[in-house]
């Protein structure tokens, strides 16, 4: 047994046989054609079948991952119709007369060799996207099926790190676990495996192989050669992974193993207890309630709140409406997506945040120049008070949406009481003109969030101006502790609990109640049940977090007695 | 970071009296022509007619070959010089030139 350390991106317990992802080179061996012209068609179309396929990657990518991280499909598509790459291949079957896949992994090997060479560690990395366009193109040259999991059975993937292109080809209902050697918190696999449920961990220096027989149940799957000089590939052998305490056991004792099923068995009975949190009040034991909402980012999260019985949407992400389409949405579009959502929620509150998008999030239509810091940039409020014709357009499609439920509105990166005013006379102009054009809307509650520090030290003065405020937690730290969450080297001192933070919470709260306001957090500490005591002292209205969380929260709020001392 | 601006778009004559398009621009992006807008690049380029090069110092590459392009291993603040020749070459440049100011 060996028991290895990593940082844990989602909790949960997983015990299954591991599958190491093979970026492995396919075994290509070199024969003599004839028909040279015959063998480069052979080459062209299945060429054309790997296009499809990064085609059908790409479609699949989008709706996991976004357009953004999509991308790299397209790119693979394009290098496969690189007419340099093409060229080499049909050269070397018709002058040495070579089988395709032989051609085809010379090549590869050469291009990659190219990349491989080059001074920036970025484009050495990227000698291993030549080489996944070859051995796809040999794949299907060789009939052969590519992707990680071969077998029946759900495994724990064990990988470097996994990019987009590699998690978008596996089968989700296999995967029990994720544990990679490199990758961030925020990288895609840790966001895959929040979305997932499943348990995850980071960091993990797992080695290729074991020098010792393997123990328990782990049936070693015929190819695997055991024994060898340096141990048996750990591919196959049982693992365990903890997702609570960081730890991932290789090929585990019977031990380990039965104390492992003893906590996973717990584990789950936990989960389904859970599930009889359904229905039931967010109060803690002492008779404290709080909101307990969800945070969707498009139309059908709505099923997921509702499964979750979130007591409404405490953050309705409007971006996807500007991110899935090819042109300013129109009123009608936004107004329909509006109207379904608070259709849908019957009655429920449903809190609508007005466009968030920067030169961070690519809008091709929206024209934005690149930027040096784009956190920092021409962003959100600052658009939509700039460009005044999307914003009116957005809010003209919100308040007619009012209409068919209970619709508040929030706007994001405010930082001064003017932009709120500002806003409000825009809201002003939107009702005067559906007023004119006879088109029905109801009272709709005006909020803003509070993500920049700015925000919170003028909270007494912005809570005069509005209705409720809602914490964005990962912006506000950011910006509060000047650290880049997309940085994995900063991972180590980014304090989610840091006490700037916790502070700040508790002068929004204090800020807002005095004048009134109801008080949230939308962020994802939100859902962090370290702090739901904490937030609940502090004095907080709502917590807004992931459809998954809610029920979770719900369990610690009730499990709580404020009446004890601290 | 330094200021940095496309430097000049025109015409001018190589060698035996070709006339072609020229633009020069300094990379802003810190991570430089990375794999996603070097296809984004490669695309707007392939939509062109005429022939269209990128080249960093010497070395002088196809912008309509991915690999060419990602080949060249261009950093932020390394300058590119474009040329464009042939049908649609002045549309082509200006296209091209808008592209690098948004993107790179």
């Amino acid at each position: 047994m060996m028991v290895l350390e990593g940082k844990s991106v989602f909790g949960g317990i997983a015990i299954g046989k591991l599958s190491v992802y093979g970026k492995k080179d396919h075994a290509v061996k070199r024969s003599r054609v004839a028909d040279t012209e015959a063998e480069n068609k052979r080459f062209l179309e299945a060429k054309e079948e790997a296009k499809r396929q990064l085609a059908g990657f790409y479609e699949k990518a989008v709706k996991e991952v976004g357009e953004v991280n999509a991308a790299i499909f397209e790119i693979h598509q394009m290098m496969l119709d690189d007419q340099d790459y093409v060229e080499s291949v049909t050269n070397m079957i018709k002058t040495q007369e070579v089988n395709a896949e032989f051609a085809v992994a010379s090549t590869g090997d050469n291009f990659s060799a190219m990349f491989a060479a080059m001074e920036d560690d970025y484009m050495r990395e990227r000698a291993a996207d030549v080489k996944d366009i070859s051995n796809r193109v040999i794949s299907i040259l060789q009939g052969s099926t590519a992707g990680a999991i071969t077998g029946e059975e759900p495994v724990i993937l064990l990988a470097d790190d996994l990019a987009p292109s590699e998690t978008v080809q596996l089968d989700k209902s296999k995967v029990l676990s994720f544990v990679t050697r490199h990758g961030s918190t925020n990288s895609h696999t840790a966001i895959l495996a929040r979305t997932m449920n499943i348990p995850a961990l980071i960091g993990v220096d797992f080695p290729e192989k074991l020098d010792e027989a393997p123990s328990g149940e782990s049936c070693l799957s015929g190819n695997v050669a055991a024994g060898t000089d340096n141990g048996a590939s750990i591919d196959g052998m049982l693992g365990i992974v903890d997702g609570y305490q960081g730890k991932f056991y290789l090929n585990p004792d019977e031990e380990t193993l039965a104390k492992y099923r003893k906590l996973k068995e717990e584990d789950e009975q936990k989960k389904r207890l859970l599930q009889e949190l359904k229905g039931k009040e967010n109060v803690t034991l002492d008779g404290k309630k709080i909101n307990l909402y969800a945070n969707i980012g498009g139309v059908a999260d709505v099923a997921n709140v509702l499964a979750n019985d979130a007591g409404g949407i405490g953050l309705f992400r409007s971006e996807f409406l500007y991110l899935e389409s090819e042109d300013y949405p129109t009123e009608e579009a936004q107004f329909t997506a509006y109207k379904t959502v608070a259709e849908n929620m019957a009655g429920k509150k449903v809190i609508i945040r007005t466009l968030d998008i920067g030169a961070d999030k690519q809008v091709g239509y929206f024209n934005l120049e690149k930027e040096e810091n784009p956190a920092m940039g021409y962003r959100a409020i600052r658009i939509c008070l700039d460009r005044k014709e999307i914003f009116k357009t957005q809010l003209r499609a919100i308040y007619r949406a009012s209409y068919y439920g209970t619709i508040s509105i929030m706007f994001p990166m405010i930082i001064s009481v003017a932009e709120v005013r500002a806003i409000k006379e825009i809201i002003e102009e939107v009702k005067a003109e559906l007023d004119r054009d006879g088109l029905p809307y109801k009272e709709v509650e005006i909020g803003i969030m509070i993500e920049t520090p700015a925000a919170v030290m003028i909270s007494d003065l912005l809570a005069k101006e509005v209705d409720f405020f809602s914490i964005g937690t990962n912006d506000l730290t950011q910006y509060t502790l000047a650290i880049d969450r997309q940085n994995p080297k900063l991972d180590n001192i980014y304090d989610a609990h840091h006490e700037a933070v916790l502070r700040m919470l508790k002068m929004v709260v204090d800020n807002g109640h005095k004048e009134g306001c109801w008080v949230g957090i939308c962020g994802e500490l939100g859902a962090d049940t370290e702090l739901t005591e904490t937030f609940l002292r502090m004095g907080f209205d709502e917590l807004s977090v992931s459809p998954s969380m809610v029920l979770r929260v719900r369990d610690k709020i009730r499990n709580t007695d404020l009446s004890k001392n601290e | 970071m330094e200021p940095s601006e496309e430097e000049a778009i025109g015409r001018f004559r190589k060698g035996t009296g070709v006339i072609m398009q020229e633009l020069k621009y300094v990379i802003k992006d810190k991570e430089g022509i990375h794999a996603r807008p070097a296809g984004a690049f490669v695309k707007e380029a392939a939509a062109f007619p005429c022939s269209v090069t990128i080249a960093k110092g010497e070395k002088e590459v196809d912008a309509k070959r991915i690999f060419g392009v990602m080949g060249l291993g261009v950093k932020c603040g390394e300058e590119i010089t474009i040329h464009t020749d042939g049908e649609q070459e002045e549309e082509a440049i200006a296209v091209l030139g808008k592209f690098l100011e948004e993107n790179l």
